[in-house]
This record gives structure tokens, C-alpha cells and sequence, in this order.
């Protein structure tokens, strides 16, 4: 049994790639037989590395969630700042130069739009709920973006660990509820043609909750929305951590 | 080979990162100023240029294919490593910030879907649309 943890332990950013690849499987599982696919797996294994973030730090009392507990000391690489980069930055890879211009104008409104609502309700309600300095209010208007593009800002302009997690717990709200609710609300939002899944792909943004939430409204919808939705965390981790934070640094 | 697609990568997020870096000492803000970002663009340059020239094989392809697959894996560990007590302590934060930017999202959905105009008159074409998804 010692010698089993010592391995574990040892070798610990390879246990955190078994232990990873274990939660997706699970939530996969979770997710088609608890929810019938609805909500996606990807949610469900983010949610449960929080609950599992959660019950670690209670644990340990400290502050770097399950990569306190030195046997998944290795979540500590897998999940850092820099990896994260790479993988997001790989995502680019995928996207058609040819597609862009597909979207036109008004996708790139939309993205504009979607980038600035959020951000400026979040960082309002946050400096009235006592959030009253730029860094604070930036990661958390960040987080509002998407649970992505909250963290990045975060961590760029230094923001404390509990105000990056806050922020990656607001933007996962946001994926997990246009997931269960874009087909419930896809009459109201008049969403049915390409061009208004651009638009939504644009101003929601969170690619998870756009691709999830589309398929559950009608999957011929899904390319549109997600071509839009690319650029999001693009955009908002390009203007996160610099002409939003310098506009709130001036201000406040 | 699949370190080449794997190096592009790098390269270009080593780049970007430092073009990031540097904008920001430019304008006098200690922070990375979209970094990320950067790095996005120039990997969709670099593709898009090895792509032409046909330096472009499916393995290359696969070295930086794959970091895009680790994308959500790598997000759920960075979930698992926040300071999530000290998160929830501001609870009350995390739902009143998202339950006010989500009503008014759904609202500017509406609103320009609605000035878009095509909700009644829009039909799928059917045939066209098998094309595209193929």
C-alpha cells in the first residue's frame, strides 16, 4: 500500500493525467445516463474538479485546492497557467481563415457586444458587492466572459486565487445554464437561421455552453454558432487583461 | 513528425507570450497583455503558410491537434486546483454576477436576432446543408 502511494506520489504529474482521464469518464458516464446527454460531460468534469477543489481545500486549508494533497500534487503543472495556455492556444489551429470571413460584420458585433456585456455587469455588480479594486473587478467581469478567459485575466494582471476561482465559478454558471437552457429559450432569442446562431455564438461566447446549447436546439445549427463562439475566448483573453483592465485601472 | 506540428505550437506561444510580455512593459502594466491571443494568431498564420506551401502533413497536424484535445482535460485540472472554499465564501457574488450578465445576454440575443429579422422567413435547405456538414 506504501509503496503504491509512493509511486502515486513520485510520479505525480502522471497520476494526474490517469487521475483526469478517470473524471471525463466518469462524467461521460454521469452524463448519459444521470442527464441523458443534455448537459455535457465537459461541465459535469469541470463542476466536479470545483466539488473536488472544494472538499480538498477544507481538508488542507489551503489554497491550491486538490494539488494541496501531495499525492495530486501533479494538478498543479497539468492545471497551470502554462499548459493551459498552450492547449487554448492550440484551439486556433482548427479555425478556417476562409470561415471567417463567413461570419461578417455582424458576427464580429456580436462578438464585440458579447465581450463588453458581460464584462461591464459583472465588474458593475461586483464593485457594488465590495469588489473595489480594478484587479478584483476585471477577473471577475473576465469571468463573466468565460470560465476560460476569467482565469487568464486573472492570473495576467495578478489577481488573488480565491477571485480566479470566483471567477471560473461565474462563467461555468453561465456555460452549464446556456446548456440546459438555449433550446427552452431559442423562440425568444428568434434563434433558427445560420446567421442568428452566428450572433448567438457571438455574444455568449463560452464555447462549451454555444455548441451544447445549439445542439439541443437544432444540430445543424452547431458549425455556425461554435465558428463565432472561437474567436471569443480569443478576443476576451486579448482584451481582459488589457484595454479592460487599463479602462477600470484608470477609473478606479 | 509529430514534435514539428508540437514545436509550431510552442514556438508560436512562446511568441506570442513574449510579444505579450512586451506590450505590456510598452504600455506600463505589469501583465501579460493578450499573450494567448497572440499566440492564436500567429499559429493560424504559421499553419495557414505551411499549409500552402504543403509543408503540412497529418502528423504535424496531430502534434498540435492534440494539445487541443488536452484543452478541456487540462481546464477540469485547473478547476480541481483553485482555491475554491475562499470562491464560495463570496457565493452569493457568483450568482448575482451571473444571473445578471445571462438576462442580459439573452436579451441583446434577442434584440439583434429580432433587428436580423429572419426568424418567419428563414427555410433550411435541406441538400445544401448535407454538403456543408460533410
Amino acid at each position: 500500500m506504501d509503496l503504491i502511494i509512493e509511486t502515486l506520489t513520485k510520479n505525480a504529474f502522471v497520476t494526474a493525467l490517469a487521475v483526469t482521464g478517470l473524471v471525463m469518464l466518469f462524467s461521460q458516464i454521469l452524463s448519459k445516463y444521470l442527464t441523458n446527454n443534455k448537459l455535457q460531460s465537459s461541465a459535469i468534469a469541470i463542476t466536479l474538479g470545483l466539488v473536488a477543489a472544494y472538499f480538498a481545500g477544507l481538508y488542507t486549508n489551503g489554497s491550491k485546492g486538490i494539488s494541496d494533497i501531495e499525492i495530486f500534487s501533479g494538478f498543479a503543472l497539468l492545471g497551470g497557467a502554462m499548459l493551459r495556455d498552450l492547449a487554448i492556444a492550440s484551439t486556433a489551429f482548427e479555425v478556417d481563415v476562409k470561415e471567417i470571413k463567413r461570419a461578417g460584420k455582424i458576427g464580429i458585433i456580436a462578438l464585440i457586444l458579447g465581450c463588453v456585456i458581460p464584462f461591464v455587469v459583472g465588474a458593475g455588480v461586483a464593485w457594488t458587492l465590495g469588489y473595489r479594486d480594478a484587479v478584483s473587478m476585471t477577473t471577475i467581469g473576465a469571468g463573466a466572459m468565460t470560465y476560460i478567459v476569467g482565469p487568464i485575466t486573472g492570473t495576467a494582471i495578478g489577481a488573488t486565487s480565491d477571485v480566479i476561482a470566483l471567477s471560473i465559478a461565474i462563467g461555468l454558471i453561465k456555460a452549464v445554464f446556456f446548456m440546459i437552457a438555449t433550446p427552452l429559450l431559442a423562440r425568444f432569442m428568434y434563434l433558427k437561421s445560420p446567421r442568428s446562431a452566428m450572433i448567438f455564438g457571438g455574444l455568449v461566447g463560452t464555447t462549451s455552453g454555444v455548441a451544447a446549447g445549439l445542439a439541443g436546439t437544432d444540430v445543424r445549427l452547431v458549425p455556425y454558432g461554435a465558428l463565432v463562439a472561437t474567436f471569443y475566448t480569443g478576443l476576451g483573453a486579448l482584451l481582459g487583461p488589457s484595454i479592460f483592465f487599463l479602462t477600470l485601472n484608470a477609473i478606479f | 513528425m509529430i514534435i514539428y506540428g508540437t514545436a509550431l505550437l510552442a514556438v508560436s506561444y512562446l511568441l506570442g507570450v513574449f510579444l505579450g510580455g512586451l506590450l505590456g512593459q510598452i504600455l506600463g502594466v505589469d501583465a501579460n497583455i493578450g499573450g494567448v491571443a497572440i499566440a492564436m494568431i500567429l499559429l493560424i498564420v504559421g499553419k495557414e503558410m505551411l499549409a500552402k506551401k504543403g509543408y503540412l502533413p497529418k502528423s504535424t497536424q496531430f502534434g498540435v491537434l492534440y494539445w487541443a484535445g488536452m484543452y478541456i482535460p487540462i481546464v477540469v485540472a485547473m478547476a480541481a486546483g483553485q482555491n475554491v472554499v475562499a470562491a464560495l465564501s463570496g457565493g452569493m457574488v457568483a450568482a448575482v454576477v451571473s444571473v445578471i450578465a445571462l438576462t442580459a445576454t439573452v436579451f441583446v440575443v434577442r434584440l439583434l436576432n429580432n433587428i436580423g429579422n429572419d426568424y418567419d422567413t428563414f427555410t433550411w435547405d435541406d441538400t445544401e446543408e448535407y454538403r456543408d456538414q460533410l
